[in-house]
Formats: C-alpha cells, structure tokens, sequence
C-alpha cells in the first residue's frame, strides 16, 4: 500500500528520490569524522528548535513596548507550559553560537575552510553574520534592561560611522532613542526576515559543501582514491551511516541541552543575564551593561580602541574587522596541508594562542573595565590604567597577528607528509 | 546468507525499537508544545464566573451580564410573560428543547430553575447575532398574536420568554441555557453550577 | 597553560557579591518547605502589599503553596474580588513616585534580578539614620527611598558604615533568631513567586534526562551496528 502511494508520488515528482540520493544515500563523506564533525548537524538541529519554540513563543509575546515585558512573565506563568518553551528558546540561543564556533574551529583544525571549499566557508561566514544579527534583534525583544541598554549602546555605534552616522542610527531606530517603533521592527526582522534569510543561507552552504564533497581530519581528498563504481574507498554513504551517527549524537547533546534548561537555565547570569529581569527603563541606565557572552569577545576589541580624533568609530571599525577579517581565511593561509596533524608548531601554537586569547576577550567583554583595578605607576602613554583594558589590547592585537601573520608563519611551518589515504 | 539475514533482523530490530523509544521521547517532548495553545490561565480567570445581584433586576426587567465574551440575559418574568409560555407552545420548533443546549435542570417547562428568573445567552442559534426583547406591547411591529419575547434583526428570528424559538425561524434551537445556580439570599452566579462548581 | 584557562574561566564568579561592598549572607531557605512559603505569603500580604504589587502572580496561584480557595480569599485577597486576579499594590504609582522618590517597584520578579542572597541580607540591614526622609537608610543599598517595613518585628539598629559595626538600638517583637526565619520565610515566598515553576522544573528535567538515557543507549546501540560495516 505504502509502496503503491510511494511509486504515484515518485512518478510525478522524480526529484525527491533523487536528491535524496545525491545528498544522503548516494552522498559520499569520508569515513574518519570524529567528534568536531557533529557540530554541523547540531547547527542544523538547533536551527530547528530555535524556529519552532520561538513560533510558539510568538503566539503569546507581544512587540509593544508596554506590554513586551509582562507578556514574556505571561508565558513563564500563565501559559501552560510556556516557561518550557521560553526556557527551550533562551537555551538555544546560546547553545547555537557554542555549536557555530566550535563548528567553525573545526573548520581552522582540519582545512575544511581551504581550496575548493571556500565558498562554503563564505556561506559558512554569512550564516554567522545573519545569526549575530538575529542573536541581536532577538535580544531587545524581552524589553528588560539589558535588552534596552544593549540595544541603545549597539545603535549607537552605528552612529558613530562619519558623516552618515546620526541618520543612520535613527534609521534604525526609528525613533530618537530606542522605543516601541524599534521594538516593532526588531520584531519583524527577528520572527521573518532573519529566519528566511538564515534558512537560504544554510541550504546554499549544504549545497555548496556536497557539490565539492566534505573535508575530514587528515585532511585527505578521499576522491584521489575511488572503487569501481566510482565511489571513494575512503568514502561511506551518509546515510544511513552518518544519518545514525549524528542521531546519537543528536541526543547526547539534548542530553546537555536539557541538563542546563532543567536545572541551571540562567548559567549564572550568562545566558539568562540577571538585569533583564527588570523593565526597560529609558531613564535609568545600568551599572553595567554587557552584551550577552557571545558578542564579548567582539565588545573587549571595540572597548580595548581608545577614541581616536574624539571619535569612537575606530574602535568600531576595529570590531567590525575582528568580524570580517575571518572571511579571508581560506586565502591568509599559505600552508600545502590542510590538517593541523600535518602542520608544524607554529600553526599549533598560533592556533593555540588564538584560542586563548579569544577566550580572554569574551571574559573580558562580560566585566566592567575596572575589573582588575588599576596600575600603580604611571607613564604617559597611559590614557587609562584598567589593567583590565591593556589586557584586552594585548589580546585584540595577538587576535589580528594570528591572521595578519598566518601567510608568513603557515608558509613557512614544518610540514608532515600526507597520508594518501585516511587514517583516522 | 544465514549471518547476513541475522544482520539483517538485528537491524530491524533495534531501528524498530530505537523509533519507539525516540518516537515516545518526541510525542514527549511535543506536549508542552500542544498544551501551550489551551486557555491560559488569563483566559481561564476573564471567563471565570460572574456574580448577579437580583435585587437590581425587578419584575419584568431584563438585565444583560457579559460572561466569557458573550451577552448573557438574566430576564425577571411576570405573571404574565410565564403565562405566555403556555400560549406560545404550539407554534415552537423544539417546545420541550429536546435538540436545545442546557443544563439538566432547565429542561423544565420553564426552562430554569426557579420560574421568575429565566438566565440564557442572549446570542441567536441561527448566526450568533443578539436578538431584541419584543414584549406584548410591541403587537404593532410584531403581529396580533405576538405572546412576547425576542426578535433577532438580523434573519427574523423569534424566542418566547423562555427562550425558545418559533416555528418559521432560520435558528435551529432554542437560546442555550448556561450553567448558573442561586446563592445566599438575592445572588446568581453564572457559569457555575453545582456540578461544575470548582472546575 | 590549563590550569591558566580553567582559573580564567572561574574567575567570573568572584565579581557577584561585591555590589555594595557589602557582604551577602546565603540566604538558608528551602524551596519545599511549604509552611515557611505560606509564612512568607503571610508576611508578604501584611507588610509589604500595601506598597509592592506582585502583579504578575494570580492569587489562585496560591494554591501551589498547599493553601485552599477558601483559605486564600479569607487570609489573603485583601486586593481583589475574584481569586483569578493578579496580586495587585493598592499604593497609586503616581502619588508614591512623589512621596518616596521612586514608585516602590512590583516584586514579582525581584528574587530573580537581585537574587535570594541580596534580598536576604538587605531586608535584615536596615538601620536608623536622623539624615534620610524616612529616618532610614540601609547597609546594602545605600540611601535607599524604603523604610524598613519590618521594623516592628527586628527593631532598631544604628550602623557605622567606616567601623562596619552594628549596635541595638531597641528590640522589636521578634528575637534576631526569629526574625531571621521571618526573613527567611518571605525570601523564601519571593524566591517562589519570582519563578513558580522552579520546582516543577527541576522534577520534570530528572525524568527527560532518564528518558534521553535511555534513547541515547539504543542510538548508540543502533549505530554501533551499522558501523560493523565500516573498518
């Protein structure tokens, strides 16, 4: 009976078997992924939980600045099972940026970024310039203080850029400070706009990436190699192998997933930020405002830029860089092997040393500057004595030299000969 | 062969049993989901009960109590509009509200729990309009044999005093009677009764 | 180099007490303790109602805290009619903005922004101080435009902010041990309003973990066979 309704519709619509084949039966990936390689279908998977609460959320919340707050209050008490699925969605949100960037370090583990995929890695980019901003719109919509504050502050930003940056900002704004026009429209941008845009861009990446076929931990082209049919010898068809492997993994990370969301589902006031639990108000502003943890590492570097000609914009430009700078990637690194298992020491400890410092940004991004007092001494060059803050310029200018330098240190690294087929 | 076919089961078996699992997880981890789309608890509290005080309603006086979104009508009959009733009878469409919605204790000829108080939505079962009170008196418009009642002006509906509609009407039945039940000494409560009380 | 990060990554812990300079006492309430939370309910309705609303709490909520209809519409609703009603302040915000600066604010989320631990210590820090508008002023949140409405039941203390010593002025009705538990009983019921689902959650999340086990097991069990294939 199946089979019959099967055949009518496969009759007609030839495509779906098709493309299930080319992308999943028929989709040949290497056979040594390991643990980095889950991350990418979790991103998937998280995508897809953030849209489907965040529908459910939408039938309760309401984008007026009057009522914004208490309706998020109304679907945590009033809604049956609401509080689960606010939880669900806050979860998410800081849940996909883990998963983005530990599937974007995979990606500078292993090459995956390298020649031919590097338009896989432009998507790749784009997705996480799309999710950033969705993060951000998503952010104001509590209308809680940190959600106005951080709003207000980010605007203002954009109004620093020369010559068009007031217009810009109130733009955006649509308003002279942020209000219930901006409210409104982050709203639309955050339910629709964004989704769609984020939606195109994963189908185009997954395209992308299965038109050249997927990379793996040595590192290897498994293509070299290929059976008599033509399939790769290194090569296993993603389905059902993969299809099983990430469904268990899958559920180990709603395992954690859920772990948090049950029982710690403020994480200490970094996912669920405690100032937020109090009404936007226009007049009173914060000690301390801090975007949420994964915007930090970005705001040390902003913060780190001391005003330059009474402008804070190079600090902005200097933001905006840290950004973009990881879409020449593919291009600053000179190094013939793509793996880090065949790179020498000074990819290894570059890498290692950008790891580091990136997570003493983030840190520092979430504290005041004041966090670890001042020098004793003094010097003229000190326009500020926040030990904190030459430490984050200590970071942001180790966070540049990985990439400015990497043409010059990739190029000349010990290499490791290749294997020519996997290893592991 | 033998071992592939082994393989083979095995497979089956754990897909099988893994979709169960996961199925069971999934229909789960959707009830929060589905439950959320229930009344809230605001809801639940704006369609909560509503109080009547009858010392304000007299003989003859109809007096309209919104209840859960709709107008509910708490009539005090006369002498005369019960009497009515009787009259009215022959030319009904369901006279003993057999294909009418109300509670156990309406089904009564006077279709309520005491006779001098008639309580039922005043929303017409033909298209949800809110019929008019049309008494005796309104003969000119209404015709020679008016007995009193409603008049719908959307379709020309007509209900006696008791809510129920005449023959020759587009509405199907009779105006729902909802739960409600006396309290103290001149109170009503609607949308509560002594089955319902509580839930 | 390890050890370097994991210190990096606790150091942020550190920086939540330090609000005022002020030490924070751990606030010892339980949150199933359901006569502390309806000694807190009580409490809250006599003392602090008049000025801070809990309105996005419905009085039929009550019920969570093994309390009936009956028992709520008796002891509790002093601000409503119906007992699906929010927990509304009679205090008109307008009017209070004026008399006390600032308009005392809604607490039903207040466990949640200051935490247990902040309103805890602040509600047992008062002190008297000739120089404020209420004769009041307070170890935790300096200046403060709240009187202590509590002062009946602890007394009252004069503090010395340079010597951070505290002296008795007069007893209240209560011992400092008794008020404490009072304190610890209202926390308790803030603690609760400011979430309702806490406990809730937390049985709820045992049982999802169980049952994620238990499917993560026969999806590893699944995908263990299937890569027999693959050497």
């Amino acid at each position: 009976m199946a089979a019959r309704l099967w055949s009518w519709v496969d009759s007609r619509m030839p495509s779906l078997k098709q493309e299930w084949r080319k992308h999943a039966a028929e989709y040949y990936a290497p056979k040594n992924f390991n643990f980095w390689y889950f991350f990418g279908s979790l991103a998937l998977l998280v995508l897809v939980i953030q849209i489907v609460s965040g529908i459910f959320l939408t039938m309760n919340y309401k984008p007026d600045a009057n009522l914004a707050f208490g309706s998020i209050d109304y679907i945590m008490r009033d809604v049956p099972g609401g509080w689960i699925i606010r939880y669900i969605h806050s979860t998410g949100a800081s849940a996909f940026f883990i998963v983005v960037y530990l599937h974007m370090f995979r990606a500078m583990l292993y090459g995956s970024h390298r020649e031919p995929r590097e338009l896989v890695w432009i998507f790749g980019m784009l997705i996480y310039l799309t999710l950033m901003g969705e993060a951000f719109f998503g952010y104001l919509l509590p209308w809680g203080q940190m959600s106005y504050w951080g709003a207000q502050v980010i605007v203002n930003l954009f109004g620093t850029v020369p010559f068009i940056g007031p217009d810009l900002a109130l733009w955006i704004r649509g308003d002279y400070v942020v209000s219930d026009a901006t409210l409104n429209r982050f709203f639309a941008l955050h339910v629709i706009a964004f989704p769609l845009v984020l939606l195109g861009l994963v189908v185009v990446h997954l395209l992308a990436l299965h038109d050249v076929g997927s990379n793996n931990p040595d590192g290897v082209d498994i293509k070299k190699y290929q059976d008599a049919s033509g399939h790769p010898l290194d090569g296993i068809p993603f389905h059902p192998y993969y299809t099983v492997k990430d469904l268990m993994g899958a559920v180990a990370f709603l395992g954690i997933f859920c772990f948090v969301m049950f029982f710690i589902p403020e994480v200490g006031g970094y996912f669920l930020e405690y100032n937020n639990f109090i009404p936007a108000d226009p007049l009173k502003t914060p000690q301390h405002i801090a975007p949420v943890w994964y915007f930090t590492p970005y705001y040390s570097v902003l913060r780190a830029v001391p005003p330059l000609f009474h402008s804070q914009f190079p600090g902005v430009l200097a933001m905006g860089a840290a950004v973009l700078i990881l879409f020449f990637l593919p291009w600053l690194d000179r190094s013939p092997v793509r793996s880090i298992r065949y790179r020498g020491a000074y990819y290894k400890s570059a890498l290692a040393v950008f790891v580091v410092a990136f997570l003493i940004l983030g840190y520092l991004g979430t504290e005041s500057t004041t966090v670890w007092g001042q020098f004793g001494f003094d010097a003229f060059f000190l326009d500020t004595k926040d030990r904190a803050t030459w430490l984050a310029r200590l970071c942001t200018v180790v966070y540049f030299l990985f990439f400015i330098l990497m043409p010059w240190y990739t190029g000349r690294d010990e290499v490791k000969p290749v294997p020519e087929r996997v290893t592991h | 062969m033998n071992d592939q076919k082994k393989i083979d089961r095995t497979r089956r078996n754990l897909l099988v049993a893994t979709s169960v699992v996961g199925g069971a997880a999934s229909v789960c981890a959707a009830a929060p989901f589905v439950a959320s789309m229930w009344p809230s608890e605001r809801a639940k509290a704006a369609g909560a009960p509503v109080d009547v005080d009858l010392s304000r309603v007299g003989p003859g006086e109809l007096a309209v109590i919104e209840w859960r979104g709709k107008p509910v009508w708490v009539l005090h009959r006369t002498r005369e509009m019960l009497d009515s009733l009787k009259a009215a009878e022959p030319k009904l469409t369901d006279p003993l509200s057999k294909a009418s919605e109300q509670p156990p204790y309406a089904t009564n000829e006077y279709r309520s729990l005491k006779p001098e108080i008639m309580v039922m939505e005043g929303v017409c079962t033909h298209l949800g309009c809110s019929p008019q009170l049309k008494t005796a008196e309104a003969r000119a418009e209404m015709g020679a044999d008016w007995p009193g009642g409603f008049y719908c002006p959307c379709h020309g509906s007509k209900f006696d005093y008791a809510g129920r509609v005449f023959r020759g009407a587009p509405a199907p039945t009779n105006l729902r009677v909802p739960p409600y039940a006396f309290v103290a000494e001149a109170g009503l409560v609607i949308g509560e009764d002594k089955a319902t009380k509580g839930a | 180099m390890r050890k370097l990060v994991i210190v990096l990554l606790l150091a942020p812990l550190c920086g939540w007490a330090a609000e005022a300079g002020y030490r924070l006492d751990s606030s010892p309430h339980d949150p199933h303790d359901l006569i502390s939370l309806q000694a807190g309910a009580r409490t809250y309705v006599n003392y602090c109602l008049g000025c801070h609303g809990l309105e996005s709490m419905r009085y039929g909520k009550l019920t969570d805290l093994d309390l009936t209809e009956a028992q709520i519409r008796d002891y509790f609703m002093f601000t409503a009619d119906k007992v699906g009603e929010p927990i509304r302040t009679v205090m008109p915000r307008r009017e209070s903005k004026s008399w006390f600066g600032v308009a005392p604010p809604d607490l039903s989320l207040a466990a949640r922004s200051r935490s247990a631990d902040w309103l805890y210590t602040y509600l047992r820090s008062f002190y008297r101080d000739a120089k404020t508008a209420t004769g009041w002023n307070n170890a935790v949140f300096e200046n403060v435009a709240m009187p202590h409405a509590l002062w009946t039941l602890q007394g009252e203390r004069a503090y010395d902010r340079e010597s951070r010593k505290w002296t008795e002025i007069a007893k209240g009705i209560q011992s400092p041990a008794e008020y404490d538990a009072t304190v610890r009983d209202l926390v308790n019921f803030l603690v609760y309003v400011g979430e309702p689902a806490a406990t809730t959650r937390k049985v709820i999340g045992i049982v999802v973990l169980y049952v994620l086990a238990i499917v993560f097991v026969f999806t590893y069990l699944l995908k263990r066979e299937y890569w027999k294939d693959v050497k």
